[in-house]
């Protein structure tokens, strides 16, 4: 085993051991009424932000491109979800809510895949910040697209409407314009939550580890070089962006049928920035800083509800102190100075167990 | 005799104990949740600072309850009043006075609705807040009601036929009121010769105030919040277009509204319940107190939360809340409670039904030199 090789292992390996772990430990507490309220209610959504920074790593760490309309795609998912999971409640009275979620979960994925290939077709054949652009218009046309869009089911039938709300009499709106998807009943669980993140980390750790990983990262180093070497870049490209916007919809699906209602101004340019935040936080191409970040940026500002109006001010400044001190060299050496110890010792075992 | 005298002695200690505890006042734990901090933050702090008006009004007084008020904010986000209410929860509120705004309400709502958590809603009017929930009750009116109240204003006091309606399409407030107006407005013989929309971003106003005037719009009716119907005002003034301007009660705080000249809402009617200027005793007091707080005079969102809190009281009271009981308990109590009360606050004598649903009559008033007026 090459020392490169074991390395990744080691941190495939942390990767899933961390949550794993943390899924055990929730829910242990969830099972024995330790927990408080304020993070049971926290949990699924803290699962769709890890799945959303996962995927946007895939395509900014990854793939090297910068997508600043994520939101839109998690946007596409919540509402198919919703839609899907209402028809199939409505129409074919599948009363089975793991079904359904399961169901809606694909559908959201399936969506937003198609929607990312065919944003990516025309986008990813060009040099430069033109995904950065066009994703960014992306996500605003969508949430303006939903704004005016409507949805009923009627004994089995979907009714679709656009700009005005022309229903025939006793349809039940599933999307409402303005109101967004609406009388959602809330069907997420945090163990399907659990096993979508386990799903987005297998497939984007053995996508980077791959054949088509190790040409994707060749693209995003030198486009020039790996052209030459007859890597075809936009199909590479295009790989990593559909991927994540699959993931990003299934993320959405979860995101949105863990409340009652949706609406199209959860999915601003903000949000897309906001998981922006996550990624880089993280560590560009770090899937488990993207876990880690993701997770620990969403409790944050709910930890610090105890400052009132202030926690905002403190978010912003345990931000800055978090870019800082991961960028500062003296801290970093002192941390790496701290941690040697402990990597010699599993060094020195590793390589034991090796020669042995 | 010693032993009589001993037993009376423990009889009396025990009534003392009864009657000192009559005497002390129940403390029940309200939580108020609303948006304190982002875009929305105007009509979160004011019904905080009503709430918190009538609360310290309650706690001076001698009644059988106190308030203790918990503040969470939602941000106006559906995944944060999530948040905010289990926050609330986990200290210890008992039942819930907010949420502010509509879409974070529908959403809260529905999960204290599984929950079995009481909500008491100032401002939120969407019919999505009480529809399918028996645990939701609202203090102000529903969109609909307005649209509907409004159209049948104009049409009984024959302001006009002609009809425009500017309206903000991506808002949920805006597009409830417009669509029964709209559909109450063709039942009543009214004409609507122009109908546009802006959003949100929309700083310029010059397309729709053109459209309804190339279309002889003798009303335009605004239904939205009073920041865009200020530069709506403004621009008709500019195109010299004097039609009668025709709000609801999102319009109620447009004369307080920095740097806008209030030449501009002469003749402007609005539907309201609340009117600052009142010389009701109640209204003045609370005005009062509310400037000498806060330094501003209070919108029509303090004085639904300043109810609210009053109603709250009335109905613990009637249902007999205690201070130890789950909120599953007080949610059941209080949704029994609710139904029985009669409740006259600053925004008009109130009861309810088992919907959720606020019974109370609208007043128009007309903004003459700088002031509402009544109409009747």
């Amino acid at each position: 085993m090459t020392k490169a090789k074991r390395n990744r292992l080691i941190y495939n390996i942390v990767t899933y051991a961390l949550v794993i772990a943390a899924f055990i430990l929730l829910q242990s507490m969830i099972a024995n009424k330790s927990i408080s309220r304020s993070l049971k209610g926290q949990l699924v959504p803290i699962c769709s932000w890890i799945v959303m920074a996962v995927s946007l790593n895939l395509v900014i760490g990854i793939s090297g491109e910068l997508s600043l309309g994520h939101a839109g795609f998690m946007s596409i998912g919540a509402y198919t979800g919703a839609v899907v999971s209402g028809w199939l409640l409505n129409s074919f009275a599948v009363e089975s809510t793991l079904l359904r979620l399961v169901l809606a979960i694909l559908a959201g994925g399936i969506m937003a895949g198609v929607m990312g290939a065919l944003i990516g077709i025309p986008v990813l054949r060009l040099r430069g910040d033109y995904l950065a652009i066009v994703t960014l218009a992306f996500g605003e046309i969508i949430r303006s697209l939903v704004n005016v869009l409507y949805i009923g089911v009627q004994d089995g039938h979907l009714c679709f409407s656009f700009l005005n709300r022309n229903m025939p009499e006793g349809v039940t709106m599933l999307v409402d314009g303005a109101k967004g998807a609406v009388k959602i009943k809330p069907i997420s669980t945090f163990a399907v939550g659990f096993v979508l993140i386990l799903i987005t980390l297998t497939v984007v750790l053995n996508l980077v580890n791959s054949r088509a990983g190790r040409a994707i990262k060749a693209t995003r180093d030198n486009r020039i070089a790996a052209e030459s070497m007859g890597v075809p870049v936009t199909k590479y490209k295009m790989m990593a962006f559909v991927t994540a916007a699959a993931l990003a919809g299934m993320a959405g699906a979860l995101y949105g049928l863990n409340s009652s209602t949706v609406v199209p101004t959860q999915f601003t340019f903000n949000q897309s920035i906001n998981v922006l935040v996550f990624v880089v936080l993280g560590g560009l191409g770090n899937v488990l800083g993207s876990v880690i970040s993701a997770t620990l940026l969403t409790v944050l500002p709910e930890v610090l509800r105890a400052f009132s109006d202030y926690r905002m001010l403190v978010y912003a400044v345990v931000l800055i102190l978090v870019m800082i001190f991961t960028n500062n060299p003296l801290i970093r050496s002192f941390a790496d100075r701290l941690i040697a110890p402990l990597k010699q010792l599993l060094r020195g075992k590793k390589q034991g167990g090796d020669e042995a | 005799m010693k032993k009589l005298f001993a037993m009376m002695l423990v009889v009396c200690m025990l009534l003392a104990g009864v009657s000192a505890l009559a005497d002390e006042p129940i403390t029940i734990r309200v939580a108020h949740i609303g948006p304190t901090t982002g875009a929305a933050a105007l009509y979160g702090l004011a019904t905080l600072h009503g709430a918190e008006i009538a609360a310290a009004e309650i706690n001076a007084g001698d009644g059988p309850y106190h308030i203790e008020l918990i503040n969470q904010d939602d941000e106006h986000n559906v995944e944060k009043v999530i948040n905010a209410y289990n926050a609330a929860l986990d200290a210890g509120a008992q039942m819930i006075l907010g949420t502010t705004t509509s879409k974070p309400c529908e959403a809260a709502g529905a999960q204290g609705y599984i929950d079995r958590v009481f909500f008491l809603t100032p401002s939120a009017s969407s019919t999505a807040v009480i529809e399918d929930k028996d645990n939701v009750f609202q203090i102000c009116f529903t969109d609909p009601n307005q649209g509907l109240a409004s159209a049948q204003y104009i049409a009984e006091h024959n302001l006009g036929t002609k009809v425009a309606v500017i309206y903000n399409n991506a808002d949920v407030y805006s597009t409830g009121i417009r669509d029964t107006f709209v559909a109450e407005a063709a039942q009543r013989g009214l004409e609507i010769v122009s109908e546009t929309t802006f959003t949100d971003e929309t700083t310029d106003f010059t397309v729709q105030v053109a459209d309804a005037q190339n279309n002889g719009a003798e009303i335009v009716f605004l239904p939205m919040y009073y920041t865009p119907a200020s530069l709506i005002l403004k621009t008709a003034a500019d195109k010299d277009y004097q039609p009668i301007f025709f709000g609801v009660d999102g319009m109620d705080g447009i004369l307080g509204l920095e740097g806008f000249d209030t030449s501009l809402a002469e003749g402007v009617m609005l539907l309201t319940p609340f009117v600052a200027t009142s010389t009701d005793e109640h209204v003045v007091s609370f005005v009062n107190q509310y400037q000498a707080a806060y330094g501003e005079i209070p919108i029509q969102f303090a004085a639904d939360a300043y109810d609210g809190i009053y109603i709250l009281a009335a109905a613990a009271e009637k249902a007999g809340i205690t201070a130890e009981m789950e909120p599953e308990e007080v949610c059941d109590l209080m949704i029994a409670a609710m139904q029985e009360i009669t409740v006259d606050g600053i925004t008009g004598s109130m009861t309810w039904d088992a919907s959720g649903a606020v019974t109370k009559s609208p007043m128009a008033a007309t903004i003459v030199n700088g002031e509402y007026v009544f109409e009747d």
